[in-house]
């Protein structure tokens, strides 16, 4: 116990020293910047130019889809040569329009804008600590990210389009240039952007898992974590597991594509020749890449359920109710995420009794869900809800997260799933459960951490205007897929007119793509109310959700080392909201015990002695180590 | 100059909604309103999540209901009767699931929203509850895999022995069919034996490729297993039956297989539907490049003696093209001759 503390002291004693040094240039406090709210806002503020410029994609092909006669000539100046002579989209730039949507907000916005966000913003001030575990390697990891990501957008403007191959990019469509014009060095930028993004997501993991661990400050167990720092925290681990494995799948490719090897291709015919290679396997890399996509799915989710308890607990002014059924449901969906993949697979040629094992794995990862989403109902029950924007992006989320979980219990079962594979149905399914849901959670974090992020507040009508035109949206874009997806609407469709089974539903398809643009042009909203409250929003106070956990005990502006002083030290779950007996409907967790005498609970009273004895134990460390 | 109109009209309007926003704003600086939680606004947000309870459960259930015949193609296997089943079992369960947690989120977001005087009831846990909504979703999830993996099994058990042959090959951007003719046993191939007449790279040194046809269109009896021998010759491609409830990927160097039986014929459909045009279909869902969207195939299902007239009429692909008799091994050619009907 003694060494743990003096430890402690340790590490208190060497970050005030830090803190001092206040004089910084410009380079090193906002470019190069080892703070990890400075490198919170970067990751935010490229998600956020990414998410503008997937979803103006998502625009250009719903376009397509909508109004298939349309005369998109007006659109030239932007995309030159991929608006054909009579005003068409090129199917080629369509295909490359939908891969480039799915990668860009998978993994550029849900993964890097998410996580990157608000792992590094909150874990260290949730948790109590100066910064993370390695600042250096905190910074590396958004360099990283920056390299990849100008890679990836120089791809959007060579000649042969970028990769084009769906965001999955199956070989040997995408290994084989003579196959589409995306295959070629648009594939590769995609390599290799991703290879660099694959590695800043590594060490964003390693620092947020390390972070975690080690520098939780005096008090703060495992068992008084919030739920934010939980999922963070497992969310890290599946990626540290996981994306190694899509490194592997994406490096055989680079073998297959660049030198001669025969990874993923096999007895091909292809523009009037006969490749040399024989005994790969395609079904190969879908195995290696839905051993990262899978956990991917819950990579992007579980911050934004982690960022949904935090917010729903505060602004109902209620404990989040089954806080360690939270924790234990994550944990299950954070095993079970690894040993679902296969049923992204069921129909590829897969052999079919590995499809019923996975059928089965697959619909057990629902019992978790199902638990999380009873708990949040039990939350909002009988609570005092306060609907700040973040709020009702929250509740929002639980809404999409329940509409898009439950058509996974049809996608999850192989038989039903013979006939929705690669439909619309799976397209609204998983934009409702991790896109929308993703989506909700990541405007609800910077909703919620405006205040801490910039010291300012966001306009909050502007936030209810942004949300209800989000939320109808949202439904009106994706709950109508599911009747084409039903109807066998495949994905990946640059028309549907050759098809008599297709031909209809033009009048709804018209009417996702009013909903899908007007969704779109109600982001801006909220990218002015962003950007104007920045600098002209109201001033925040302290604590202006009545929140309890720790980041909102840092002064308002916090400098590099987040607190003046001595990190607080805390005493209790990060949930004491509306307890009886106590003044306020919130007790911070750094408030002891012995400070809340009328509403502890008859085993904290117990703990109020333990507070003494600790606090006697430390006054003695302090003592000897002063000689 | 249209545009430029358009332009200034929407600059316009971004123009009066600044106005308008920072007008607001001055006079909730002048009130010194907008700092403190506002009954106001949180009884309209409150209001609102009931308003979009209703209205959406209201479209989604209507849509539902008036179109149902439009979103749900018609089945034409045994098979998609009894994934069919699978799906609307599924569909009361999850269904019910899903208006009531919907409904109860959006109705105690309205019931229990913020009010002065009110305080929030503490209830951090009840494992009793936990149990509960632990225990069901599972006993009913277990329900839902062992029906679905009964389901399954039986439609990926082996193809009956009796089954109708046919190669369905995928390349960019069409299919292609290979029927196995009187023995009903399509013939082995070989990738390296493409070229541009023999497109499916047929082996003539297996005897049981002599006799086999190719036809535009999947022509197929009603009642008897077929069984579709998949294949693709250069990138991955899906079959797809929608009709059918049919779906397997064709991939390069891994045959993969679909054996279904086929319960309407076209012209049963085309009476049922009431469209006399109406046509089964073959569709590729796995993406493939360009021409993803307009590999179509069309599917004729006949009663079992018209296709056995058909089958019959078919000429084997040798006798059309008998120049490749020369890739017969020479104790086979007599064979050959025969099979293929180039001598009758």
């Amino acid at each position: 116990m003694s060494t743990a503390t003096e430890a402690v002291i340790d590490v208190h004693a060497h970050a005030e020293d830090h803190h001092d040094d206040h004089e910084q240039s410009f380079i090193s406090k906002y470019i190069f910047t080892t703070d990890h709210k400075t490198i919170a806002k970067q990751f935010l503020i490229t998600g956020i130019l990414w998410a503008v410029i997937g979803a103006a994609m998502s625009v250009v092909f719903r376009l397509q889809l909508g109004f298939p006669d349309a005369n998109l000539e007006w659109l030239q100046p932007l995309l030159g040569k991929w608006i054909t002579a009579e005003g068409k989209l090129d199917p080629n730039f369509y295909l490359a329009l939908v891969t480039m949507h799915g990668t860009i907000m998978v993994f550029f916005v849900l993964t890097a804008g998410l996580s990157g966000t608000f792992s590094n913003f909150l874990i260290p001030l949730q948790i109590g600590a100066r910064d993370m575990a390695s600042g250096f390697m905190n910074m590396l990891s958004y360099w990283f990210f920056f390299i990849s990501s100008v890679i990836m957008f120089i791809s959007l403007f060579i000649e042969t389009g970028p990769a084009s191959g769906g965001w999955v990019v199956y070989p040997p469509l995408s290994a084989l240039p003579q196959a589409m014009p995306g295959s070629g060095l648009g594939m590769t930028l995609w390599l290799v952007a991703m290879v660099f993004f694959i590695a800043s997501s590594l060490m964003g993991g390693i620092n947020y898992i390390t972070t975690v661990i080690n520098l939780r400050t005096k008090g703060m167990t495992f068992s008084r974590l919030p739920l934010t720092i939980w999922a963070f925290f497992l969310t890290a681990v599946i990626g540290l597991l996981s994306f190694p494995v899509l490194f592997a799948a994406a490096l055989l490719l680079v073998f297959d594509r660049s030198f001669g090897t025969s990874f993923y291709l096999s007895e091909i015919y292809i523009g009037g020749e006969a490749l040399p290679n024989v005994g790969g396997s395609p079904i190969l890399y879908q195995h290696l890449f839905w051993f990262l996509g899978h956990p991917e799915v819950y990579i992007v989710l579980l911050p934004a359920l982690g960022i949904t308890s935090e917010v729903i607990a505060t602004n109902s002014r209620k404990p989040i109710f089954g806080y360690k059924a939270m924790i234990i449901s994550m944990m299950g969906i954070t095993f079970l995420s690894f040993v679902v993949w296969a049923h992204h697979m069921f129909v590829s040629g897969l052999n079919p009794f590995l499809g019923s094992i996975f059928m089965f794995l697959t619909l057990i990862i629902a019992i978790p869900s199902a638990v999380k989403v009873f708990n949040y109902l039990t939350t909002l029950w009988r609570g005092n809800i306060v609907f700040t924007p973040a709020m009702l992006f929250s509740i929002a989320l639980v809404s999409v997260f329940i509409s898009g979980g439950i058509t996974g219990i049809f996608l999850g079962n192989s038989a039903i799933d013979i006939q929705l594979h690669d439909t619309y149905f799976v397209v609204a399914h998983f934009h409702l459960v991790m896109g929308a849901a993703a989506a909700f959670g990541l405007l609800a974090g910077v909703y919620h951490w405006f205040p801490k992020m910039f010291g300012r507040m966001m306009d909050a009508k502007l936030g209810y205007i942004h949300f209800w035109l989000t939320f109808v949206g949202i439904y009106a874009v994706f709950f109508p897929m599911h009747y084409t997806g039903i109807a066998g609407f495949p994905r990946r469709y640059y028309s549907f007119t050759n098809f008599d089974a297709f031909s209809g539903f033009t009048d709804l398809n018209m009417f996702i793509s009013v909903a899908a643009i007007a969704t779109f042009i109600g982001q801006f909203v909220f990218l002015f109310n962003f950007f104007y409250s920045m600098y002209r929003g109201r001033k925040a106070t302290a604590n202006p959700w009545k929140s309890n956990t720790l980041e909102w005990t840092t002064p308002l502006h916090p400098g590099h080392g987040n607190w003046v002083g001595e990190i607080p030290t805390v005493y209790r779950w990060p949930y004491d909201y509306s307890k009886p007996g106590a003044d306020d409907d919130f007790i911070p967790q750094h408030i002891p015990y012995s400070q809340t005498l009328e509403s502890n609970l008859p085993h904290e009273t117990e703990l109020v002695k333990l507070e003494k004895e600790m606090e006697e134990e430390e006054i003695v460390v302090n003592e000897s180590s002063k000689h | 100059m249209f545009g430029l109109y358009i332009a200034l009209a929407v600059l316009l309007i971004l123009g009066i909604l600044l106005l308008i926003f920072r007008i607001s704003r001055l006079v909730n600086v002048v009130k010194g309103t907008g700092n403190e939680t506002s009954e106001t606004s949180n009884n309209i947000n409150g209001i609102l999540m009931i308003v979009f309870m209703v209205v959406f459960f209201g479209l989604a259930g209507w849509y539902s209901l008036v179109y149902y015949d439009d979103y749900v193609p018609p089945i034409a296997s045994e098979h998609g009767v009894l994934t069919d089943k699978l799906f609307w079992r599924t569909m009361w369960i999850t269904g019910i699931v899903f208006v009531a947690t919907n409904v109860l989120l959006f109705w105690f977001s309205y019931k229990y929203r913020y009010k002065k005087n009110n305080k929030a009831l503490f209830y951090p846990h009840n494992n009793n509850l936990e149990l509960i909504w632990t225990g069901i979703p599972a006993i009913v999830l277990t329900w839902l895999v062992i029906t679905g993996f009964l389901a399954w099994d039986g439609i990926m058990s082996e193809a009956p022995e009796e089954s109708e042959q046919i190669e369905i090959m995928g390349y960019q951007f069409a299919w292609s069919l290979r029927y196995g003719g009187m023995d009903n046993q399509v013939g082995e191939y070989d990738y390296r034996l493409i070229d541009a007449v023999n497109d499916h790279g047929v082996d003539f040194s297996d005897r049981s490729s002599f006799d086999d046809f190719k036809s535009n269109n999947l022509v197929i009896p009603k009642g008897k297993p077929v069984l579709l021998k998949i294949r693709a010759k250069d990138v991955l491609h899906s079959v797809f039956i929608p009709h059918m409830r049919l779906k397997m990927d064709a991939v390069p160097g891994l045959p993969t297989q679909f054996w279904f039986v086929a319960n309407k014929t076209t012209e049963e459909i085309r009476i049922e539907e009431g469209n006399p045009d109406f046509n089964y279909e073959l569709a590729c869902t796995e993406i493939c490049g360009r021409g993803h969207f307009s590999m179509k195939k069309n599917v004729i299902v006949l009663e079992q003696d018209e296709y056995d007239e058909w089958k019959a009429d078919q000429a084997s692909w040798l006798s059309k093209n008998p120049e490749y008799m020369s890739q017969v091994p020479d104790n086979l050619k007599e064979l050959a001759m025969v099979t293929s009907g180039i001598n009758k």
